[in-house]
Protein backbone atom coordinates (compact mmCIF):
# COMPACT_ATOMS: atom_id res chain seq x y z
CA UNK A 1 0.00 0.00 0.00
CA UNK A 2 1.57 3.26 -1.27
CA UNK A 3 2.20 5.10 2.11
CA UNK A 4 0.70 8.88 2.85
CA UNK A 5 3.95 11.27 2.69
CA UNK A 6 5.13 14.12 4.93
CA UNK A 7 7.26 16.68 3.79
CA UNK A 8 8.99 19.47 5.39
CA UNK A 9 9.56 22.13 2.99
CA UNK A 10 12.65 24.64 4.24
CA UNK A 11 13.05 27.66 2.43
CA UNK A 12 16.24 28.83 1.76
CA UNK A 13 18.16 32.06 1.14
CA UNK A 14 21.46 32.13 -0.21
CA UNK A 15 22.37 28.82 0.93
CA UNK A 16 20.71 29.45 4.53
CA UNK A 17 17.40 28.19 5.62
CA UNK A 18 15.20 31.61 6.50
CA UNK A 19 11.89 31.65 7.65
CA UNK A 20 9.32 34.09 7.89
CA UNK A 21 6.09 34.99 6.73
CA UNK A 22 6.20 34.74 2.54
CA UNK A 23 9.92 36.68 2.14
CA UNK A 24 9.19 39.10 5.47
CA UNK A 25 10.96 38.83 8.47
CA UNK A 26 13.33 36.38 7.43
CA UNK A 27 15.66 34.61 10.24
CA UNK A 28 18.35 32.34 9.40
CA UNK A 29 17.88 28.42 11.02
CA UNK A 30 20.95 27.12 9.98
CA UNK A 31 22.64 24.93 6.94
CA UNK A 32 19.40 23.46 4.61
CA UNK A 33 21.71 20.24 4.59
CA UNK A 34 22.06 19.31 8.62
CA UNK A 35 18.74 20.04 8.76
CA UNK A 36 17.46 18.03 5.71
CA UNK A 37 19.50 15.28 6.95
CA UNK A 38 17.74 15.56 10.40
CA UNK A 39 14.58 15.58 8.98
CA UNK A 40 15.27 12.64 7.24
CA UNK A 41 16.57 10.63 10.37
CA UNK A 42 13.72 11.69 11.82
CA UNK A 43 11.52 9.82 9.15
CA UNK A 44 10.33 12.60 6.45
CA UNK A 45 9.50 11.07 3.27
CA UNK A 46 10.95 13.77 1.19
CA UNK A 47 13.03 17.14 1.59
CA UNK A 48 11.22 20.25 -0.34
CA UNK A 49 13.96 23.03 -0.64
CA UNK A 50 11.98 26.24 -1.77
CA UNK A 51 14.69 28.83 -3.17
CA UNK A 52 13.79 32.47 -2.58
CA UNK A 53 17.10 34.34 -3.28
CA UNK A 54 16.66 36.75 -5.79
CA UNK A 55 17.35 35.58 -9.24
CA UNK A 56 20.66 37.09 -9.50
CA UNK A 57 22.48 36.11 -7.05
CA UNK A 58 21.01 32.26 -7.06
CA UNK A 59 22.78 30.40 -9.71
CA UNK A 60 25.71 27.97 -7.70
CA UNK A 61 24.32 28.40 -4.11
CA UNK A 62 21.27 26.22 -4.14
CA UNK A 63 23.01 23.60 -6.42
CA UNK A 64 25.80 23.02 -3.91
CA UNK A 65 22.99 22.52 -0.91
CA UNK A 66 21.45 19.98 -2.99
CA UNK A 67 25.13 18.67 -3.65
CA UNK A 68 25.41 18.48 -0.16
CA UNK A 69 22.05 16.90 0.84
CA UNK A 70 22.06 14.63 -1.53
CA UNK A 71 25.17 13.27 -0.39
CA UNK A 72 24.41 13.09 3.36
CA UNK A 73 20.18 12.38 3.16
CA UNK A 74 19.15 9.68 1.21
CA UNK A 75 15.99 10.71 0.80
CA UNK A 76 14.12 12.10 -2.42
CA UNK A 77 14.94 16.25 -2.66
CA UNK A 78 12.55 18.42 -4.96
CA UNK A 79 13.90 22.02 -5.66
CA UNK A 80 11.55 24.84 -6.43
CA UNK A 81 12.32 28.62 -6.99
CA UNK A 82 13.89 30.10 -9.86
CA UNK A 83 14.68 27.13 -12.35
CA UNK A 84 13.28 28.60 -15.98
CA UNK A 85 14.85 26.59 -18.51
CA UNK A 86 15.36 22.94 -19.34
CA UNK A 87 19.06 23.09 -19.18
CA UNK A 88 19.11 24.71 -15.68
CA UNK A 89 16.62 21.87 -14.49
CA UNK A 90 19.45 19.33 -15.82
CA UNK A 91 21.60 21.23 -13.47
CA UNK A 92 19.75 21.10 -10.45
CA UNK A 93 18.75 17.32 -11.33
CA UNK A 94 23.07 16.65 -11.90
CA UNK A 95 23.77 18.07 -8.36
CA UNK A 96 21.22 15.69 -6.79
CA UNK A 97 17.73 16.31 -6.72
CA UNK A 98 15.08 14.22 -8.04
CA UNK A 99 12.49 16.27 -8.90
CA UNK A 100 11.81 20.06 -10.15
CA UNK A 101 9.01 22.11 -8.88
CA UNK A 102 8.01 25.40 -11.21
CA UNK A 103 5.52 27.54 -10.52
CA UNK A 104 5.74 31.46 -11.58
CA UNK A 105 7.84 30.32 -14.69
CA UNK A 106 5.23 27.58 -15.53
CA UNK A 107 2.55 29.89 -15.26
CA UNK A 108 4.25 32.31 -17.65
CA UNK A 109 5.35 29.46 -19.71
CA UNK A 110 3.69 26.49 -19.50
CA UNK A 111 5.18 24.49 -22.63
CA UNK A 112 8.13 24.62 -19.87
CA UNK A 113 6.72 22.08 -18.41
CA UNK A 114 6.34 20.10 -21.53
CA UNK A 115 9.84 20.13 -22.39
CA UNK A 116 10.89 19.75 -18.86
CA UNK A 117 8.67 16.35 -18.89
CA UNK A 118 10.21 15.29 -22.28
CA UNK A 119 13.64 15.46 -21.32
CA UNK A 120 13.48 14.11 -17.74
CA UNK A 121 10.14 12.41 -17.70
CA UNK A 122 7.03 13.74 -15.83
CA UNK A 123 7.55 11.94 -12.40
CA UNK A 124 10.56 14.85 -12.58
CA UNK A 125 8.58 17.81 -12.92
CA UNK A 126 6.19 19.27 -10.04
CA UNK A 127 3.59 21.55 -10.57
CA UNK A 128 3.38 24.22 -7.74
CA UNK A 129 0.00 26.03 -7.70
CA UNK A 130 -0.71 28.59 -5.51
CA UNK A 131 -4.24 29.70 -5.22
CA UNK A 132 -6.46 31.82 -3.27
CA UNK A 133 -10.30 31.53 -2.85
CA UNK A 134 -12.58 34.33 -5.51
CA UNK A 135 -15.35 35.42 -3.74
CA UNK A 136 -18.67 33.31 -4.09
CA UNK A 137 -21.74 35.13 -5.52
CA UNK A 138 -24.97 33.50 -3.81
CA UNK A 139 -25.22 30.16 -5.20
CA UNK A 140 -22.23 29.88 -7.30
CA UNK A 141 -19.35 27.16 -7.28
CA UNK A 142 -16.64 28.17 -5.33
CA UNK A 143 -13.52 29.25 -7.66
CA UNK A 144 -9.46 30.17 -6.92
CA UNK A 145 -7.98 32.23 -8.47
CA UNK A 146 -4.02 31.09 -9.40
CA UNK A 147 -1.33 33.84 -8.04
CA UNK A 148 2.21 33.91 -7.85
CA UNK A 149 5.43 36.43 -5.85
CA UNK A 150 4.21 34.88 -2.79
CA UNK A 151 0.92 35.91 -3.53
CA UNK A 152 1.43 39.33 -4.43
CA UNK A 153 0.37 39.17 -8.13
CA UNK A 154 -2.81 37.85 -9.84
CA UNK A 155 -2.96 35.47 -12.81
CA UNK A 156 -6.03 35.17 -15.21
CA UNK A 157 -6.00 31.23 -14.27
CA UNK A 158 -8.70 29.35 -12.23
CA UNK A 159 -6.37 27.43 -10.00
CA UNK A 160 -8.27 24.03 -10.78
CA UNK A 161 -8.08 24.41 -14.55
CA UNK A 162 -4.63 25.69 -14.24
CA UNK A 163 -3.99 22.09 -12.09
CA UNK A 164 -6.05 19.94 -15.19
CA UNK A 165 -3.71 21.78 -17.81
CA UNK A 166 -0.50 21.63 -16.15
CA UNK A 167 -1.06 17.50 -15.59
CA UNK A 168 -2.03 17.96 -19.86
CA UNK A 169 1.11 19.74 -20.32
CA UNK A 170 3.45 16.67 -18.23
CA UNK A 171 3.48 17.53 -14.82
CA UNK A 172 3.87 14.33 -12.55
CA UNK A 173 2.59 16.05 -9.41
CA UNK A 174 0.86 18.67 -8.03
CA UNK A 175 2.15 20.75 -5.22
CA UNK A 176 -1.17 23.08 -4.30
CA UNK A 177 -0.83 25.67 -1.68
CA UNK A 178 -3.83 28.04 -0.35
CA UNK A 179 -2.64 31.41 -0.04
CA UNK A 180 -5.30 31.80 2.23
CA UNK A 181 -4.36 29.55 4.86
CA UNK A 182 -0.61 29.82 3.93
CA UNK A 183 1.00 30.85 7.04
CA UNK A 184 -1.74 30.86 9.17
CA UNK A 185 -2.25 27.59 11.04
CA UNK A 186 -5.78 27.44 10.11
CA UNK A 187 -5.93 24.21 8.58
CA UNK A 188 -5.60 23.40 4.93
CA UNK A 189 -8.53 24.09 2.46
CA UNK A 190 -9.30 20.30 1.75
CA UNK A 191 -12.15 21.50 -0.72
CA UNK A 192 -9.34 23.30 -3.17
CA UNK A 193 -7.29 20.24 -2.35
CA UNK A 194 -10.18 17.53 -3.26
CA UNK A 195 -11.44 20.00 -6.13
CA UNK A 196 -8.05 19.09 -7.97
CA UNK A 197 -7.26 15.80 -6.19
CA UNK A 198 -10.58 13.91 -8.03
CA UNK A 199 -9.61 15.99 -11.20
CA UNK A 200 -6.77 14.69 -11.90
CA UNK A 201 -4.59 11.17 -12.04
CA UNK A 202 -0.96 12.07 -10.77
CA UNK A 203 -0.20 12.82 -6.82
CA UNK A 204 -0.94 16.20 -5.02
CA UNK A 205 0.56 17.49 -2.67
CA UNK A 206 -1.48 19.98 0.24
CA UNK A 207 0.58 22.99 1.33
CA UNK A 208 -0.73 25.76 3.08
CA UNK A 209 -2.10 26.38 6.98
CA UNK A 210 -1.24 22.60 8.84
CA UNK A 211 -1.20 23.56 12.46
CA UNK A 212 -0.91 20.28 13.82
CA UNK A 213 -1.44 16.51 13.12
CA UNK A 214 -5.51 16.34 12.83
CA UNK A 215 -4.72 18.81 9.92
CA UNK A 216 -2.37 16.10 7.99
CA UNK A 217 -5.57 13.68 8.79
CA UNK A 218 -8.04 15.51 7.34
CA UNK A 219 -5.70 16.87 4.42
CA UNK A 220 -5.32 13.23 3.22
CA UNK A 221 -9.04 12.14 4.17
CA UNK A 222 -11.30 15.32 2.63
CA UNK A 223 -8.42 16.08 0.79
CA UNK A 224 -7.92 13.20 -1.33
CA UNK A 225 -4.15 14.61 -0.90
CA UNK A 226 -1.68 12.16 -1.35
CA UNK A 227 1.02 14.07 0.62
CA UNK A 228 1.36 16.70 3.23
CA UNK A 229 4.12 19.51 2.97
CA UNK A 230 4.71 21.77 6.46
CA UNK A 231 7.34 24.48 7.10
CA UNK A 232 6.60 26.22 10.49
CA UNK A 233 5.44 23.46 12.51
CA UNK A 234 8.22 21.27 12.41
CA UNK A 235 10.92 23.68 12.28
CA UNK A 236 9.71 25.52 15.40
CA UNK A 237 9.89 22.05 16.79
CA UNK A 238 5.68 22.31 17.55
CA UNK A 239 5.39 18.60 16.64
CA UNK A 240 7.51 16.36 15.00
CA UNK A 241 7.39 13.85 11.94
CA UNK A 242 6.79 10.71 14.15
CA UNK A 243 3.67 13.25 16.00
CA UNK A 244 2.26 13.51 12.68
CA UNK A 245 2.86 9.83 11.34
CA UNK A 246 1.08 8.52 14.68
CA UNK A 247 -1.77 11.04 13.97
CA UNK A 248 -1.98 9.38 10.17
CA UNK A 249 -1.78 6.00 11.40
CA UNK A 250 -3.87 5.93 14.50
CA UNK A 251 -6.57 7.49 11.43
CA UNK A 252 -5.79 4.81 9.87
CA UNK A 253 -3.57 5.87 6.67
CA UNK A 254 -0.87 4.08 5.23
CA UNK A 255 2.62 5.99 6.87
CA UNK A 256 6.01 4.96 6.84
CA UNK A 257 7.14 4.65 10.01
CA UNK A 258 10.63 4.25 11.32
CA UNK A 259 11.29 0.56 13.04
CA UNK A 260 11.98 1.02 16.51
CA UNK A 261 12.02 4.23 16.42
CA UNK A 262 7.95 4.57 17.27
CA UNK A 263 4.91 2.48 17.16
CA UNK B 1 40.17 -9.54 -2.67
CA UNK B 2 41.70 -6.77 -1.52
CA UNK B 3 40.42 -3.24 -1.27
CA UNK B 4 36.57 -2.26 -1.35
CA UNK B 5 34.83 -3.55 -4.14
CA UNK B 6 34.45 -1.16 -7.66
CA UNK B 7 31.53 -0.49 -8.22
CA UNK B 8 31.26 1.46 -11.54
CA UNK B 9 27.46 3.31 -12.19
CA UNK B 10 27.07 3.98 -15.79
CA UNK B 11 26.26 7.56 -16.93
CA UNK B 12 23.92 7.68 -19.54
CA UNK B 13 22.49 11.23 -19.21
CA UNK B 14 19.46 9.85 -16.75
CA UNK B 15 20.39 12.59 -14.62
CA UNK B 16 20.62 11.97 -10.63
CA UNK B 17 24.08 10.57 -10.28
CA UNK B 18 25.24 12.55 -7.00
CA UNK B 19 22.61 10.02 -4.71
CA UNK B 20 23.62 6.45 -6.20
CA UNK B 21 27.30 7.10 -6.01
CA UNK B 22 27.24 8.66 -2.69
CA UNK B 23 24.60 5.68 -1.31
CA UNK B 24 27.26 3.11 -2.65
CA UNK B 25 30.06 5.17 -0.70
CA UNK B 26 28.56 5.06 2.59
CA UNK B 27 27.76 1.17 2.67
CA UNK B 28 31.70 0.99 1.75
CA UNK B 29 32.31 0.58 -1.71
CA UNK B 30 33.98 2.68 -4.02
CA UNK B 31 31.52 4.08 -6.82
CA UNK B 32 33.16 5.21 -9.97
CA UNK B 33 31.02 6.92 -12.83
CA UNK B 34 31.25 5.51 -16.18
CA UNK B 35 30.28 7.30 -19.25
CA UNK B 36 32.70 5.07 -21.70
CA UNK B 37 33.74 1.89 -22.13
CA UNK B 38 37.30 2.41 -20.68
CA UNK B 39 35.69 3.13 -17.55
CA UNK B 40 34.81 -0.55 -16.72
CA UNK B 41 38.24 -1.75 -16.62
CA UNK B 42 39.19 -3.06 -13.33
CA UNK B 43 35.71 -2.86 -11.46
CA UNK B 44 33.95 -5.56 -9.68
CA UNK B 45 30.27 -4.88 -10.56
CA UNK B 46 27.90 -2.29 -12.58
CA UNK B 47 24.84 -0.07 -11.54
CA UNK B 48 22.32 1.14 -13.84
CA UNK B 49 20.71 3.65 -12.42
CA UNK B 50 18.04 5.50 -13.83
CA UNK B 51 15.05 7.88 -14.01
CA UNK B 52 13.67 9.12 -17.36
CA UNK B 53 12.27 7.21 -20.64
CA UNK B 54 13.36 4.02 -21.75
CA UNK B 55 13.86 4.89 -25.82
CA UNK B 56 16.16 7.94 -25.13
CA UNK B 57 18.32 5.63 -22.42
CA UNK B 58 18.92 3.53 -25.19
CA UNK B 59 20.17 6.05 -27.44
CA UNK B 60 22.35 7.16 -25.12
CA UNK B 61 23.67 4.07 -24.02
CA UNK B 62 24.43 3.00 -27.19
CA UNK B 63 26.25 6.63 -28.31
CA UNK B 64 28.12 5.83 -25.80
CA UNK B 65 29.10 2.79 -26.89
CA UNK B 66 27.90 0.83 -23.37
CA UNK B 67 25.05 -1.04 -24.46
CA UNK B 68 27.20 -3.85 -26.04
CA UNK B 69 29.98 -3.89 -22.83
CA UNK B 70 27.44 -3.89 -20.98
CA UNK B 71 25.37 -7.13 -22.40
CA UNK B 72 28.72 -8.34 -22.70
CA UNK B 73 29.94 -8.25 -18.65
CA UNK B 74 26.01 -9.75 -17.67
CA UNK B 75 25.85 -12.66 -19.96
CA UNK B 76 29.99 -13.50 -18.38
CA UNK B 77 27.97 -14.05 -15.14
CA UNK B 78 29.49 -10.54 -13.64
CA UNK B 79 27.64 -8.64 -10.60
CA UNK B 80 25.06 -5.95 -12.39
CA UNK B 81 22.37 -4.29 -10.57
CA UNK B 82 19.56 -2.00 -12.44
CA UNK B 83 17.50 0.04 -10.98
CA UNK B 84 14.08 1.57 -11.79
CA UNK B 85 14.77 2.88 -15.49
CA UNK B 86 18.36 0.64 -15.64
CA UNK B 87 16.20 -2.43 -14.19
CA UNK B 88 13.11 -2.49 -17.03
CA UNK B 89 16.36 -1.88 -19.75
CA UNK B 90 17.34 -5.40 -18.79
CA UNK B 91 13.92 -6.76 -20.43
CA UNK B 92 13.54 -7.60 -24.20
CA UNK B 93 11.36 -4.23 -25.01
CA UNK B 94 9.22 -1.39 -23.10
CA UNK B 95 6.02 -0.41 -23.95
CA UNK B 96 6.97 3.06 -22.94
CA UNK B 97 7.45 4.55 -26.48
CA UNK B 98 7.85 0.92 -28.18
CA UNK B 99 11.79 1.05 -27.17
CA UNK B 100 13.77 -2.25 -28.21
CA UNK B 101 16.16 -2.66 -24.48
CA UNK B 102 18.63 -4.91 -24.16
CA UNK B 103 17.00 -8.17 -23.80
CA UNK B 104 18.74 -9.63 -20.77
CA UNK B 105 16.35 -10.59 -19.26
CA UNK B 106 13.32 -12.00 -21.22
CA UNK B 107 9.88 -10.06 -20.76
CA UNK B 108 8.46 -6.65 -21.36
CA UNK B 109 8.54 -3.84 -19.49
CA UNK B 110 4.64 -2.22 -19.76
CA UNK B 111 2.33 0.27 -18.34
CA UNK B 112 0.72 0.23 -14.55
CA UNK B 113 -2.66 -0.84 -15.19
CA UNK B 114 -5.41 0.28 -12.44
CA UNK B 115 -3.06 2.82 -10.51
CA UNK B 116 -5.06 4.93 -8.52
CA UNK B 117 -2.25 7.86 -9.36
CA UNK B 118 0.17 7.92 -11.52
CA UNK B 119 3.13 8.06 -11.79
CA UNK B 120 3.32 5.96 -8.71
CA UNK B 121 5.01 8.60 -6.36
CA UNK B 122 6.55 7.61 -3.12
CA UNK B 123 7.13 4.55 -0.43
CA UNK B 124 5.60 1.50 -0.73
CA UNK B 125 5.85 -2.06 0.51
CA UNK B 126 8.25 -4.11 -0.71
CA UNK B 127 6.57 -7.81 0.11
CA UNK B 128 9.02 -10.70 -0.38
CA UNK B 129 7.88 -13.30 -2.98
CA UNK B 130 11.00 -15.68 -2.07
CA UNK B 131 14.12 -14.99 0.60
CA UNK B 132 17.11 -13.30 -1.33
CA UNK B 133 20.72 -12.16 0.38
CA UNK B 134 19.51 -9.15 -1.51
CA UNK B 135 17.38 -8.33 1.59
CA UNK B 136 19.20 -9.65 4.41
CA UNK B 137 18.47 -7.68 7.21
CA UNK B 138 15.14 -6.06 6.24
CA UNK B 139 11.85 -6.61 7.42
CA UNK B 140 9.84 -8.15 5.00
CA UNK B 141 6.99 -5.50 3.46
CA UNK B 142 9.70 -2.57 4.39
CA UNK B 143 8.56 0.58 2.73
CA UNK B 144 11.23 1.59 -0.34
CA UNK B 145 10.35 4.89 -2.71
CA UNK B 146 9.30 4.54 -6.20
CA UNK B 147 9.01 6.94 -9.00
CA UNK B 148 7.95 5.51 -11.66
CA UNK B 149 5.13 4.63 -14.43
CA UNK B 150 5.96 1.49 -16.62
CA UNK B 151 7.00 -1.98 -14.61
CA UNK B 152 8.64 -5.30 -16.20
CA UNK B 153 6.67 -8.24 -16.40
CA UNK B 154 9.19 -11.31 -16.80
CA UNK B 155 8.22 -14.31 -18.83
CA UNK B 156 10.44 -16.43 -16.13
CA UNK B 157 8.42 -16.41 -12.71
CA UNK B 158 11.40 -17.65 -11.11
CA UNK B 159 13.33 -14.55 -10.65
CA UNK B 160 10.66 -12.47 -8.90
CA UNK B 161 11.65 -11.57 -5.48
CA UNK B 162 9.13 -9.22 -4.50
CA UNK B 163 6.40 -7.66 -5.53
CA UNK B 164 4.53 -4.08 -5.07
CA UNK B 165 0.53 -3.43 -4.99
CA UNK B 166 -0.13 -0.09 -6.18
CA UNK B 167 -3.26 -0.81 -7.99
CA UNK B 168 -2.43 -4.52 -8.85
CA UNK B 169 0.69 -6.19 -8.12
CA UNK B 170 3.62 -5.39 -10.32
CA UNK B 171 7.16 -7.02 -10.05
CA UNK B 172 9.61 -4.94 -7.55
CA UNK B 173 12.63 -7.14 -7.50
CA UNK B 174 14.47 -9.88 -9.46
CA UNK B 175 17.56 -11.76 -9.27
CA UNK B 176 19.19 -13.85 -11.89
CA UNK B 177 22.59 -15.47 -10.92
CA UNK B 178 24.60 -12.46 -10.31
CA UNK B 179 21.98 -10.12 -12.17
CA UNK B 180 19.75 -7.91 -10.08
CA UNK B 181 17.26 -5.97 -10.69
CA UNK B 182 14.92 -2.77 -8.62
CA UNK B 183 11.82 -1.26 -9.45
CA UNK B 184 12.54 0.81 -6.27
CA UNK B 185 15.40 3.67 -5.14
CA UNK B 186 17.55 2.36 -2.98
CA UNK B 187 19.67 5.06 -2.84
CA UNK B 188 16.27 7.35 -1.84
CA UNK B 189 15.13 4.66 0.41
CA UNK B 190 16.84 6.16 3.78
CA UNK B 191 18.20 2.60 5.89
CA UNK B 192 16.38 0.14 4.21
CA UNK B 193 17.59 0.99 0.83
CA UNK B 194 21.44 1.47 1.93
CA UNK B 195 21.16 -2.08 3.32
CA UNK B 196 19.99 -3.55 0.14
CA UNK B 197 22.93 -1.78 -1.42
CA UNK B 198 24.96 -3.02 1.40
CA UNK B 199 23.89 -6.56 0.59
CA UNK B 200 24.71 -5.99 -3.04
CA UNK B 201 27.97 -5.26 -2.30
CA UNK B 202 28.84 -7.85 0.30
CA UNK B 203 27.11 -10.20 -2.73
CA UNK B 204 29.70 -8.76 -5.34
CA UNK B 205 32.40 -9.22 -2.36
CA UNK B 206 31.74 -12.64 -1.61
CA UNK B 207 31.49 -13.61 -5.47
CA UNK B 208 34.49 -11.85 -6.20
CA UNK B 209 36.65 -13.78 -3.63
CA UNK B 210 34.83 -17.18 -4.65
CA UNK B 211 35.62 -16.29 -8.33
CA UNK B 212 39.38 -15.68 -7.10
CA UNK B 213 39.77 -18.38 -5.37
CA UNK B 214 38.77 -21.61 -7.51
CA UNK B 215 38.38 -19.48 -10.81
CA UNK B 216 34.43 -20.67 -10.83
CA UNK B 217 32.50 -17.40 -11.60
CA UNK B 218 28.66 -17.26 -11.39
CA UNK B 219 27.53 -17.22 -14.72
CA UNK B 220 23.57 -16.48 -15.47
CA UNK B 221 21.91 -19.75 -15.07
Amino acid sequence: MLARRVIPCLDVDKGRVVKGTRFLNLTDEGDPAELAERYAHEGADEIVFLDITAAHERRGTMLEVVRRTASRAFVPLTVGGGVRSVDEMRDVLRAGADKVSFNTAAVADPALLAACADRFGSQAVVCAIDARRLPRPDGAEQRWEVVTHGGRRTTELEAVEWAIRAVGMGAGELLVTSMDRDGTRSGFDTQLLAEIATRVRVPVIASGGAAGPDDFVTAVRDGKADAVLAASIFHRRIFSIADVKAAMAAAGLPVRQLEGRDA
Amino acid sequence: MTGPVRVAVLDYGAANMVSITKALTAVGAEAVVAAEPSALSGIDAIVIPGVGAAAPAMVHLRERGLSEPLREWVRAGRPCLGICLGFQLFFDASDEADAQALGLLAGRTVGLVDAPTLPHIGWNSVDAVRPHPLFDGVADGSYFYFVHSFAPVPSDEGIVVARTTHGRPFVSAVAKGSLYGLQFHPEKSSEAGLRVLANFVGLVAAGASAAGSDAAGAPVA
